[in-house]
């Protein structure tokens, strides 16, 4: 990034259109498509103006049909364009799934490079904003778990434009998680024009020396919260946001474990075969001699999203975070 | 000949929007006609307070249905006891209709399970809140209703956008090839949220796409309710009763027009343009039934005003008792999941259960 940019104070979603609108202005085979999201400007506002400034070629209302979206945006993809796809939520991407896990994930794999498949497909995720039923879900771990396909679900509006830009020109299809919680929750410093904040790369949020802390999206705001509540009984925590949940930054991980020898994981997915799980065993293979705790999971049940009436009690909080944290310090 | 035997580009009608009949006027008592017309009242009125508490906190995101009255309490109307009801996520006028109490629909929008659980004497699904997939399970339903000889019909409620998911027409090619007693029920309001009509199919009528799958498509006006129920009800005789050589299964496009916004969180104004909805508002089915009824003497201003009047105090009485209920115990979440609780879930909601007495409300609920 040149010293001469200026910056920007954005939310996240702001931060997801001026990502799209840098890249549709410095490439023109980027396309985006979606329900809703031309004239209207996408129901939350992530596309706003793109349609006016670029037209109906380029900013595409599609038939609702996720399905649709995602299979014709390979094809698009192999001709040489760099469609970038939006799921209205991640809890409607399941028509999509087929297309996405069994062609663009394996597209490159069975054409052994011949055909390729720069997509990306976002959508907004996550629970917490008293939506309808199948607004909240947090099904992350379902595209991690499929070979081929990079999962990237920021936490700051600076990351959600540079990752964004590096996932649109990322030659392999990219999941772009969008943590709608936190779409409007802050503003952030955000630089004008194009910079890339690489995928696969982990940010120590914050430092310490008892316990490291893996979150991403959302949940890593109860955390800081956490932490620095633990911090005034005498707990350092160390905050590590991954970001890229795959593939996942395993040398941050184990490094700040290998520095603290406690671990606990937030993630407001369900427990069972949650990412939480995958750390936990990466720390095992990879850093079993530092450990000195078992590795606390603060996650989602594993039961169906409730309604939100119940969500506040589903969704890991600042005093539960903090209680597993101190489980892992105080073992 | 059946209201069905026409061709799906012409479009079926039995009042003017002045509520002049200029087609055969179903064979429906004055008590029934008045009902109906109440019933469509009350869809609206209820409509009106579900979106005024969203407006004032008091609920969460609503789907909004004036306007589609005349379809949902047409089509409803035409169903017998026996037969189901597989509603999309507007059909609260449908619902009411077959029964669900309005204090369920409420509670389902303020975020209570309980609001998805239907009485077990009402036969309607819970809503669909993704697009078309309920397609295939009235298909499997009917499917069911048909292997187990028992004589019902099954009414799918969709919206203009499903038509252009696999679902939609996968739903509709094994309801042909397996000729399923089924009613196929698109509300073609124009608009799926800010996309109009015309981007999502290049048919020239949605009626029109079951010629492909080998059975009757009907384009009715969806804001007559007469003509949506003459249609449906010839639909669901139909799917039980066929002629010799007459496919069970029938698609109804009923062309009508959302009045207002897809949910309270979208704003139809940024997409469509207000002469527009102007132009639709003339054809409302409420005045328009209304009318009808006033000009062959089944209403007169006393019956209306006694309709009103008790109409107000049902949905009033409905919003008390959906807003007296308790917010869920908290373990429910755990409920449910399995007929049998898994040892990790009970592990789970055992966790909870600890963590709850320690903190109480306060370790989980944000502002």
């Amino acid at each position: 990034m040149s010293q001469s940019q200026q910056t920007q104070n954005l939310t996240l979603v702001q931060a997801v259109r001026d990502g799209l609108h840098t890249e549709m202005t410095n490439d023109d085979r980027v396309v985006v498509m979606g329900e809703d999201v031309g004239k209207n400007g996408g129901v939350f506002r992530a596309t706003e103006g793109l349609w006016d400034e670029f037209g109906d070629d380029r900013v595409i209302d599609t038939p609702l049909a996720e399905s649709g979206i995602a299979g014709t945006a390979i094809g698009m993809a192999t001709m040489g364009m760099r469609p970038v796809a939006e799921m209205q939520f991640s809890g409607f991407m399941y028509p999509a799934f087929d297309q996405i896990v069994s062609h663009a994930a394996r597209l490159r794999t069975r054409s052994r490079g011949r055909f390729t498949c720069p997509l990306v497909v976002r959508a907004p995720y996550g629970g917490g904003i008293r939506a309808p039923e199948h607004h909240s879900e947090s099904k992350e771990a379902f595209y991690a778990h499929e070979a081929g396909l990079k999962v990237v679900i920021p936490s700051t509006p600076y990351d959600t434009k540079g990752l964004l830009i590096s996932a649109i020109r990322d030659p392999d299809p990219v999941i772009f998680l969008e943590p709608k919680l936190i779409y409007r929750a802050f503003r952030g410093d955000v630089p004008e024009g194009d910079y890339e904040v690489p995928i696969g790369e982990a940010a120590v949020r914050r430092e310490g020396t008892d316990v490291s802390v893996y979150t991403y999206g959302a949940m890593t705001r109860p955390t800081m919260e956490a932490a620095e509540n633990l911090e005034e009984d005498g707990v350092s925590v160390e905050v590590v946001d991954l970001r890229t949940v795959s593939p996942m930054d395993k040398e941050t991980i184990v490094e700040s474990f290998e520095k603290t020898g406690r671990a606990a994981v937030v993630h407001e997915a369900p427990k069972t075969g949650g990412l939480g799980a995958e750390i936990t065993a990466t720390l095992q293979e990879k850093a079993l001699l530092h450990q000195e705790a078992p590795v606390e999971r603060i996650a989602g049940y594993d039961v169906p999203y409730p309604l939100y009436a119940l969500e506040d009690y589903y969704l890991p909080s600042v005093a539960r975070v903090e209680e597993g944290i101190r489980n892992a310090v105080e073992f | 000949m059946s209201v069905l035997q026409r061709d799906p580009q012409d479009m079926l009608r039995v009042l003017e929007e002045d509520g002049t009949p200029v087609g055969e006027v179903p064979d429906l008592s004055d008590d029934e006609l008045v009902t109906m017309y109440r019933e469509m009242y009350l869809a609206r009125h209820f409509d009106t307070r579900a979106v005024s508490l969203q407006r004032q906190g008091r609920m969460g995101t609503y789907p909004p249905l004036s306007g589609q009255e005349g379809a949902q309490i047409g089509s409803a109307f035409a169903l017998d006891e026996e037969d189901w009801l597989f509603p999309s996520y507007r059909e609260h006028g449908a619902a009411l209709h077959r029964g669900l109490p309005l204090k369920r629909t409420l509670l389902y929008w303020m975020g209570h399970e309980k609001g998805n659980r239907i009485p077990e004497d009402v036969n309607m699904f819970p809503v669909a809140v993704p697009i078309a997939t309920q397609v295939l399970h009235a298909t499997g339903a009917a499917w069911a209703k048909k292997l187990q000889d028992e004589d019902a019909a099954v009414m799918c409620c969709f919206g203009d956008g499903a038509t252009s998911e696999g679902d939609f027409h996968e739903g509709l090619n094994f309801a042909g090839v397996f000729d399923t007693p089924n009613v196929f029920f698109c509300n073609n309001n124009q608009w799926a949220i800010s996309v109009p009509r015309e981007r999502q199919t290049a048919s020239a009528t949605i009626a029109q796409k079951a010629t492909a799958y080998g059975f009757e498509g009907v384009q009715v006006d969806g804001m007559d309710p007469l003509a949506v129920y003459a249609a449906t009800r010839a639909a669901v005789e139909k799917a039980k009763n066929p002629d010799e050589g007459e496919r069970r299964p029938t698609l109804i496009e009923a062309v009508q027009y959302r009045f207002g916004a897809h949910t309270t969180a979208d704003d139809p104004t940024v997409y469509r343009d207000t002469d527009e909805v102007e132009e639709w508002k003339k054809k409302d089915p409420i005045p328009r039934l209304e009318a009808f009824l006033r000009e062959t003497g089944r209403l007169d201003d006393e019956k209306v005003e006694a309709i009103e009047t008790s109409v107000k105090d049902e949905v009033a009485e409905a919003i008390e008792a959906a807003e007296s209920e308790p917010r869920p115990e908290p373990s429910e979440m755990f409920s449910n999941v399995f007929a049998e609780q898994t040892p990790e879930i009970r592990a789970q909601a055992e966790a909870f259960a600890e963590m709850y007495e320690r903190h109480g409300d306060e370790g989980f609920l944000r502002e």
